[in-house]
Parts: C-alpha cells; sequence; structure tokens
C-alpha cells in the first residue's frame, strides 16, 4: 500500500501538494508514482519562471521510465529542491519529505482547492 | 499443427481478413529461381556495374580505401551478423563490449569525451547533431558553412525542415576558407550551433578554433563534421573546441557498396549524454560483480520517451560500427596514421603533377587540402571523364556549380603512383591538343 | 573479458601497408597537426584483434544458434547466398556518384526491386532510399505534409495513432513537426472508429496504423478507418513492421492506405546485424510520388536506368541512395521465393503462430482472443506477477533454457506484456521445444519462483545493473596516463 497522507493535496500525474501559506506551495511525486517508476537517476528542473497549469515543469527519469511532472495551476518558481541533482533517489526514499521537488507560488488558491482530496487519490490510483 | 490449432485449413486463418482485402489471384513477380540461377542473374546484372573495377579517382563523401579482409571474416559471423539489437544485454555482451569499444575509439579519434552507437550514415549524424544543439541550446537558428557537402547539407535542411527552425549558409572566401567576418555578422542575436566540415567539401584545411570562439560567444555549439582519415593528423575537433562531432564511417573498412551500409558516428561532451540521439551502451556490474555492458540512458529514446524522444533512431548501423571498431584495432595508431600520411602525401604528389600543365589551375590558390582538391580544366569536366574512362580510370566529381571544367579528385592510399602518372599524363595530353588547336 | 585497449602493446600493427611510393614532400599547415602517438587506438596484431572479436561474438545470442520470439521484430533466417550476392565486386566496389552509365546493374537491381515492392504492397510509387524502418516513417510523413502544403493545407499537422503504436511512429510525428492525437483501442484490441471518428479534423494530417497491428490482429474495420481519414482530408499511412502476415494475401494499397513502409531487415529476411543495418522503403499512391526523396530510380525509353529527382522532392534521408547492399539481399531474397514462395511465408507464418498460441494460452492469460491470430499474439504474465514474477524474470529464465526473450512490455495496452512472433522459419520441433520451455517457466513460477527471479544464470554474464549503468555512467573505456 502506498503512502498517502491526509494533509496533502493530489493531481492525476501523481504529483502532492502542499499550502506553505502566503500563497507558497511546495510539491514533489506521490509514494505511489516513486515506487511505480523505480529508483529515480535523474531530476531535471524547469528553465521556467512563470508557468501556466499543464505546463511541463521539469521531469524525472529512471531507468526505464521518464516522467514530466505537470503544473497544476498557473504561478511562479520560488524554488527547486536542487540536493536532487545529486541525490535523485531521495524521491524514493523520502517522497513526502527531502524528495520534494519545488515550491511555486501563485495569486489564485481556487486551482490548490480543486486538486484531489487524499481519499480521492486513493480511489483514483485504485487503493 | 492445423488439428492442434482447431482449422481445417490456412484459409481459416484468414477469415479476419475481410473478403473485400483478400488479394485476388497471384502476386505479379518473376518465377522462383534456384540459388544456382540466382547466382547467373545476379552475375550479369553486376557485370552491367563498369564503375567498380575503374581506378577511383571520385569522392565526395565516399572514398575508396583499402578494406583489410580480417573485417569481413568477422562480419560474417552468425553470432554478429544474425543477432538482434542487444535489449537482452545478458546474451548480447559480444554485440554490447564492440560497440563500447567503438565509442571509446570514436572518442578518442575525435578528441571528445563520449560517443554513441552509431547512426544511419555520416549527413543524418550533420542532422541528428543539428536538433541536438537547437535541444541543449533552446534557439532556434542553425548556421551552415557553404563548403559543407552539398548532399549534407540537404539532408540538414530535409531533417529540419519544421516550423520555428532557421537555417543560415556562411559564405567561403575565394581561397575557399570560410568567411570569419560573415559568420561573426551572423551570430549576432544568438545561434544554436555552427556547423563546420573539416576538412571541407573541397578537402580544405581551415583552423576552426576561430569558429568555436565565434559561436560559443553567441551561446551556441560548434558541430564539426570530421572526416575520421583526417584525423590522425589533424589536430582533433575536441581540442580545437567542438562540442559535438559528427562523421562518416565509411572509410574505416566499410565497401563503396554505392552508398550503402555505411555509419554516422555521433560523439560529444559528456555533459550533453543526455541530449544525444540513438543507442549508448554503458559498462556496469552483473549480480557477481563482474563486468558487463548495457544499453544506458534509454529513456532519451523512442521506445520509452516516445513522443520525446530525442530522436525518433531505432535501428542503427550496428554492424557496421563493429567494422569500425575492427578496422580501427587492425590499423591501430600507427597504421591509421600511416593510411593519413599516404593519403596526404598522394593527394599532394598528383596534384603537384596536374598543376604543373599548362591551363590546369587549383580553384582555390595554395589552400592546405587533405586527399581531395579541386582543379579547374581548360577542357570541359565531360571531355576529361570520357577520356581518362577509356583507361578504366574514374577521373573526379565534376563540380559544376562552380563552372565548367572545375572537378573535385581524390586520391587515397590505395593509389599507385602509376596510377596516378597515367592520370597526369592523360590530362596533359588532353590539354596539349586543346593548347596547340 | 579483456577489452581491445588492454591488450596494446607499442609497435604491434593488424595491417600491412606497401610503403609509401611517392616523395613524401608535403606539409601540414602550422600549429593543425595532431601529436604522433596521441590518439589512444590500441596497438595490436591481426592475431590479436580475431581471437578478441571471436571471443566477443562467443557471447551473443543469434539467430543461427536458436529462437527469436520477438514480436514485431520478425527474426526470421537469413539465408547464406544472400550475404555472398550483397558482396559481390561489382557492388562492392561501386561508388555511389559513379556517371549512371557505369552502374547500370545495381540501377537495374534497384529498379525490378522498386517493381517487386509495389507489386507487394499494391501501391504504384517507391523510394528504396530510407536506411530503416523508423526513417522510413519519416519519409512517409515528409511526403504527406509536403502534399497537404501543396494544396494549401500547410496547417494539417496532427498524427493519429492508437496507443498500441511502436515508439517510433510518435517520435517520428515529432521529428516531422506534427502532433500525436493517441485514438483508443476498443476491448477486441481494434482501433475504435467511432473514436477515430471523434478524433480526425481540419487539422489531420495523417493516421499511422500498424496492421495487423501490435496485438497481431487484423484491423477487421480498416476500410471504415481509412474512409474516416481520408473524408477528413487527411491521409493513411501503414507502418509496415508486420508485413509478414500478408504477403500475397492483402496489399495496403487495397486497403485505403496511400503510404507503407516495408523494413527488409524483418519481412524480406535481410540480417538485423546486431542492431542494424536495416532498409525502410516506402511506397505510396501516384499522387505522392513527386515528393519523393532525391533521387529515384528511373528507365528511358532505350532501356537505360538513371537517377531523377522528383520534381517536387521534400529533400533527402542519406547522403547517398541507401543501404544498397541491404537491397541486395532483399532482392535476392524474393527472386529466389517468387509469388508462391512469399504465400507460403506468410501461411508458415501464421500457422506457427496460431499453434503456439493455443499451446500457450492455457498457460499464460492471452487478454484478446477471439479466434485465430495473424504472425504474432500478446500474452500476459499477470497471473505469474500474482506470485511475485514479472514479465521481465520468465523473459530472463527463457534464456537460461537457451531461446531468446519475447518482446516485452509492449504494446503498452496490456499488463505484463509478452509479444511472441515466431515467424516462418521454425520448424515444429523448435516450436514444441520453446512451448516445453514456457510450460516449464510456468511450473518453476509456482513451485521454485526463485530460479525465476534469479535467472539468467546460464549467460555470459548475470542478470546486469542497470540502475548502476545510469548512475555511474561509463560510457567509453578510460585514458589510462602513462
Amino acid at each position: 500500500m502506498a503512502s498517502i497522507p491526509e494533509e496533502l493535496h493530489y493531481t492525476e500525474t501523481h504529483e502532492w501538494v502542499k499550502s506553505l501559506g502566503g500563497g507558497e506551495y511546495m510539491m514533489g511525486l506521490t509514494d505511489y508514482a516513486q515506487d511505480q517508476m523505480g529508483e529515480i537517476v535523474m531530476v531535471e528542473f524547469p528553465a521556467l519562471e512563470e508557468f501556466a497549469a499543464g505546463d511541463v515543469f521539469g521531469s524525472l527519469e529512471a531507468v526505464k521510465t521518464a516522467e514530466d511532472f505537470y503544473a497544476p495551476f498557473d504561478g511562479k518558481i520560488v524554488r527547486v529542491n536542487e540536493t536532487l541533482e545529486d541525490e535523485p533517489a531521495l524521491i524514493n526514499e523520502d517522497a513526502y519529505g527531502k524528495g520534494w521537488l519545488i515550491v511555486v507560488s501563485t495569486d489564485d488558491s481556487s486551482g490548490f482547492d480543486k486538486l484531489k482530496t487524499a481519499a480521492e487519490y486513493a480511489t483514483f490510483i485504485g487503493e | 499443427m492445423l488439428d492442434e490449432i482447431g482449422v481445417d485449413s490456412f484459409e481459416d486463418l484468414l477469415k479476419p481478413i475481410p473478403d473485400e482485402y483478400m488479394l485476388k489471384g497471384e502476386l505479379s513477380l518473376p518465377p522462383a529461381l534456384s540459388e544456382l540461377e540466382l547466382q547467373r542473374d545476379m552475375a550479369v546484372i553486376t557485370s552491367r556495374d563498369t564503375g567498380a573495377d575503374h581506378i577511383c579517382f571520385l569522392g565526395g563523401g565516399a572514398y575508396d580505401h583499402f578494406v583489410p579482409s580480417a573485417i569481413d571474416h568477422i562480419l560474417l559471423r552468425s553470432e554478429f551478423f544474425t543477432a538482434y539489437t542487444p535489449y537482452q544485454a545478458e546474451v548480447s555482451q559480444g554485440t554490447l563490449h564492440a560497440i563500447f569499444e567503438y565509442q571509446t575509439m570514436i572518442s578518442r579519434l575525435t578528441g571528445m569525451e563520449m560517443a554513441n552507437a552509431s547512426v544511419y550514415d555520416g549527413a543524418t549524424a550533420a542532422a541528428e547533431a543539428c536538433l541536438m544543439a537547437l535541444r541543449v541550446t533552446r534557439k532556434n537558428r542553425i548556421l551552415i558553412a557553404g563548403s559543407m557537402n552539398p548532399r549534407w547539407a540537404r539532408v540538414i535542411r530535409t531533417y529540419l525542415d519544421r516550423e520555428g527552425f532557421e537555417i543560415n549558409e556562411i559564405p567561403f572566401l575565394e581561397n575557399g576558407l570560410l568567411d570569419l567576418d560573415a559568420a561573426s555578422s551572423l551570430t549576432e542575436g544568438g545561434a544554436a550551433a555552427l556547423l563546420v566540415q573539416y576538412p571541407d567539401y573541397f578537402g580544405l584545411i581551415q583552423d576552426i578554433e576561430p569558429m568555436a570562439e565565434l559561436i560559443h560567444s553567441a551561446g551556441g555549439l560548434l558541430i564539426a563534421a570530421a572526416d575520421p582519415v583526417a584525423l590522425p593528423l589533424l589536430r582533433s575537433p575536441g581540442d580545437a573546441g567542438a562540442d559535438i562531432v559528427v562523421g562518416e564511417g565509411q572509410s574505416m573498412g566499410l565497401p563503396l557498396s554505392y552508398g550503402g551500409p555505411f555509419a554516422g558516428f555521433m560523439s560529444s561532451k559528456l555533459k550533453y549524454a543526455r541530449k544525444m540521439p540513438g543507442r549508448i551502451i554503458g559498462r556496469t556490474v552483473d549480480r557477481a560483480g563482474e563486468t558487463g555492458y548495457v544499453l544506458t540512458l534509454q529513456t532519451r529514446e523512442q521506445h520509452i520517451r516516445r513522443e520525446k524522444a530525442t530522436s525518433n533512431i531505432c535501428t542503427n548501423q550496428a554492424l557496421m560500427a563493429l567494422a569500425n571498431a575492427v578496422y580501427l584495432s587492425l590499423t591501430g595508431e600507427q597504421g591509421f596514421r600511416e593510411i593519413s600520411t599516404q593519403c596526404f602525401q598522394k593527394s599532394h604528389y598528383l596534384y603537384s603533377g596536374l598543376i604543373g600543365i599548362e591551363g590546369v589551375e587549383p580553384v582555390f590558390g595554395n589552400t592546405p587540402f587533405f586527399r581531395e582538391f579541386t582543379l579547374r580544366f581548360p577542357v570541359s569536366s565531360v571531355e576529361i571523364l570520357q577520356k581518362l574512362a577509356e583507361m578504366s580510370i574514374l577521373a573526379g566529381l565534376p563540380l559544376q556549380e562552380l563552372g565548367e571544367g572545375v572537378m573535385l579528385i581524390t586520391a587515397t592510399e590505395k593509389r599507385t603512383k602509376e596510377e596516378m602518372d597515367a592520370y597526369i599524363n592523360a590530362v596533359a595530353s588532353i590539354c596539349d591538343v586543346e593548347v596547340s588547336r | 573479458m579483456k577489452t581491445v585497449f588492454s591488450m596494446s602493446s607499442s609497435g604491434r600493427m593488424g595491417v600491412s601497408l606497401p610503403a609509401l611510393d611517392v616523395p613524401p614532400s608535403a606539409e601540414l599547415p602550422e600549429g593543425l597537426e595532431r601529436e604522433s602517438g596521441s590518439i589512444g587506438l590500441p596497438e595490436v596484431t591481426e592475431g590479436q584483434v580475431m581471437r578478441h572479436f571471436i571471443e566477443l561474438s562467443n557471447a551473443n545470442y543469434h539467430v543461427d544458434k536458436g529462437m527469436y520470439p520477438l514480436g514485431s521484430c520478425t527474426m526470421k533466417y537469413n539465408p547464406r547466398q544472400n550475404e555472398d550476392i550483397a558482396r559481390m565486386p561489382g557492388l562492392a566496389g561501386l561508388h555511389p556518384l559513379s556517371p549512371d552509365a557505369m552502374a547500370q546493374g545495381t540501377l537495374e537491381l534497384m529498379h525490378r526491386l522498386s517493381g517487386y515492392l509495389c507489386e507487394i504492397t499494391g501501391f504504384e510509387a517507391i523510394t528504396l532510399q530510407p536506411a530503416a524502418g523508423a526513417q522510413g516513417e519519416f519519409c512517409g510523413l515528409m511526403l504527406i505534409t509536403s502534399y497537404h502544403r501543396d494544396r494549401g493545407e500547410g496547417h494539417r499537422n496532427e498524427v493519429l495513432m492508437p496507443d498500441s503504436a511502436h515508439g517510433t511512429n510518435p517520435a517520428t510525428s515529432t521529428l516531422a513537426g506534427c502532433k500525436v492525437i493517441g485514438v483508443s483501442s476498443n476491448d477486441r484490441g481494434e482501433v475504435d472508429p467511432e473514436d477515430l471518428r471523434r478524433k480526425v479534423g481540419p487539422n489531420t494530417a495523417a493516421f499511422m496504423l500498424t496492421n495487423p497491428n501490435t496485438l497481431g490482429l487484423f484491423e477487421s474495420k480498416i476500410g471504415e478507418l481509412t474512409s474516416i481519414v481520408h473524408e477528413a482530408g487527411g491521409l493513411n499511412y501503414m507502418d509496415g513492421a508486420n508485413m509478414n502476415a500478408l504477403l500475397g494475401v492483402a496489399r495496403p494499397g487495397d486497403m485505403g492506405f496511400d503510404v507503407c513502409h516495408l523494413n527488409l531487415h524483418k519481412t524480406f529476411g535481410t540480417p538485423h546485424g546486431g542492431g542494424g543495418p536495416g532498409s525502410g522503403p516506402v511506397a505510396c499512391i501516384s499522387d505522392l510520388e513527386r515528393y519523393l526523396p532525391d533521387s529515384i530510380v528511373s528507365k528511358d525509353s532505350d532501356g537505360r536506368y538513371f537517377l531523377q529527382k522528383p520534381d517536387r522532392s521534400f529533400g533527402r534521408l542519406l547522403a547517398f541512395h541507401g543501404n544498397v547492399g541491404v537491397l541486395y539481399r532483399a532482392y535476392a531474397y524474393i527472386r529466389t521465393l517468387g509469388a508462391d514462395g512469399l504465400c507460403e511465408v506468410t501461411e508458415n507464418a501464421l500457422i506457427n503462430a496460431n499453434y503456439l498460441k493455443e499451446k500457450l494460452k492455457g498457460i499464460f492469460e492471452l487478454p484478446f482472443d477471439d479466434g485465430p491470430c495473424m504472425h504474432e499474439f500478446v500474452l500476459s504474465g499477470d497471473r505469474q506477477l500474482e506470485k511475485g514474477v514479472k514479465t521481465l524474470d520468465i523473459a530472463k529464465r527463457l534464456l537460461d533454457y537457451g531461446f531468446h526473450a519475447p518482446t516485452i512490455y509492449f504494446p503498452l495496452i496490456v499488463h505484463e506484456a509478452m509479444m511472441i512472433e515466431p515467424t516462418e522459419t521454425e520448424g515444429i520441433e523448435d516450436l514444441d521445444s520453446f512451448i516445453a520451455a514456457m510450460e516449464s517457466i510456468a511450473r518453476e513460477v509456482e513451485e521454485k519462483p526463485h530460479l525465476v527471479t534469479d535467472a539468467p544464470v546460464n549467460t555470459p554474464v548475470l542478470r546486469l545493473d542497470e540502475v548502476a549503468a545510469v548512475k555511474e555512467l561509463c560510457i567509453v573505456e578510460p585514458r589510462v596516463e602513462e
């Protein structure tokens, strides 16, 4: 069973999103998705500073799979987890902690509110 | 077997095909031949390839070099030529290990840090390199030397023929060398890459370091399309500042075969490995800690990344890359340098003899060249070609675009003094008649 | 195994060259010379080279050793005569820029082969230039986009394809500047005409389809599918990867397709060479002929063959005329089989595949089981996965039994997929041995699963660490500094 923390929000593309307050949100890859991908060997972060919902943020690479991660709503990039560039496997080891990917900011919180709850995400992945 | 399948006849297996799409009647093909009849048929057909037994001074992207016998004996091993792509690494160590060595040799020859496992030919390697530079730099413009092989330039234009990409050509000067002032102004506003041939289409040798500086200051990469046979003698493109090096592997142990199968090589700096197209072999260990080889960085490729892959290439030219590796092993450090030296010296011998004839002029003055040079004859190219063909000599490649009587002439290590003297004497007598006329 | 570099010893050479017979008077331009001995190529004898590469060859599986049930790869026996034919001096020594008059033999062969392939596919025109299937796909999409552009419909940039498509199809669409639009398969594993109807539109450039599809099923509504696309103004492209199921039986040109590529290294018996060279000729309807790549082989009224650039050619794919050595082999293949022989190829390919399917479907799940398959079929390892054994493990265990693995995890629409294509050149004894191996592995999964998950053990190396290969990237032998 994949871990799906109650307090987080989720996307259909398997990102988790946590509100940090002040319009800032932290994002990462869900435990379920990291398990499906296998050991992650590379993280590539976006070159863009501003983005629209659905834009590709960057990509994650395992040995036999590569997945893009997507912007859940319009906003700006605040910071990225540069540690992952040297230690991408942190995503596998600690998907909701040290393996966070990116912090973004947005003026409009309605995008965040539309994301899935833990229960909805669990149903979505069939657990 | 039909019983086991549970059908009465083969026709029952064709039921999924709607009747209207079944072929009515038989394919119209010539009757089947036995092996012996086929050999007879082929002997007749290939006897009409009269060019094959001519003494070859023709180059322009394919060269008549010596091919040591050992190569074909290795290529004819079932273990290599009837094997599939090495996706099941545990039973493909032969191919994987050999191509790893190929990658190493190509990297060293070009002065780069890595190489891929081959692409279709030198021209597609150049085109893929341009696409790679566009990916790396996220810019949209490529500068191509005007002295690039025109066939390669056509392939590049075809591969880049889509919205958003732009190609500019850098002109060359009267001496054949690239116009650096023009290149400099073309780099304004930034460009993804500058692609230069080294030596160029006309055989001319130009220092590429100033071009590297130019394009680097514009935020782009230098792509060198290098002639591998020149590289034992010439400063490596990597040393001169190239970021990607591509080229045609035919000169390293492959027969002319009317243009294929050849093999394109691609090498680059290590930091661009994830933007490289095609297969890459990597070294690793097995469960017991023994060294082994696998296809690596596969997430770049079409079977995983699909529409976001670095290229659509799947099948490459693996067996030809193997031939290159065997060739470079056989010739080695010294032999390959000797072959390079002989190409250099012999082409200069022929060149000196020809420009000693009244009316024969070098097109690009005394610009240094390698293996291949461009001359203007006082008579038409057609006349030169015809007269020399009577002596079973393929005299060279007419370059109509540079004017009447201009030809690109090549001398590899295979050409003898005797053959070259015959060439010189024949041209002398043609020109002599012309002068006295 | 040692590398050739580790055997190097200064002064050795594996090739003998005549002495330079002209005065060495020329000098390289100053500053551009490379230091002698600085490249890092090995210095070894011919004997060492032979031993090294023969030792390497022993670590390869290959068709002459045993069966390759690789779905969609069509790993059939490669007739030996074809190797000799591709090495005939008339071809081997022929420079690609020889005047046409001096290359009449090879041009004639190419012209004849063009005619045969048009007849086999039911099309009017063809190029032999593409070096492989993926380049054939690119060629096909370039023909299609050129056609639309010439009709003032350059905006058509959407390529539709089913979710079961081979990875080259979407990758090629991107290369050709097009957008990929997915079309769903129905519960029978075929393209859903209703979904196709929803997806076509004024931006449709092409519909790309492999037929039989990657499940080994003939698209029974093919006429309806191709009509939907035509009515929307698009063209139909057939990926000919699976032509081994149709030789002499049915032709893409008769099904509403406008373009199709062939893989000579699959269907026409030319060897795979450990990953290439291949050859991917592209045949098309006459409306597309004028866009074919420069050059195609034509014949004049005096019976002379010549190379000609089509008037609206989209460009070039290679510096020269294609993998001509591969074309020679394919020509020989077709000539020795004739029309009847080609039909028999398909007949035996279908019988072999259906025989395997019937024998294996009790042991492994067969997700799409709706009557006979064509030349291949797709099993699922789901039942075995419940025991903790992945399809990858089964594939590796097959290596221990002396077989190559099937194509695995493809097509993507089947979970734990194993795609099996025996080809026509395997005899019943070989098929039965393969069935016995699969039965035995299925038993091992039940009784001793570790035998399967630990596999392979009878191979030159054990299972290799692909994660380490990516993380500690080593793609060239490091230089040893002296």
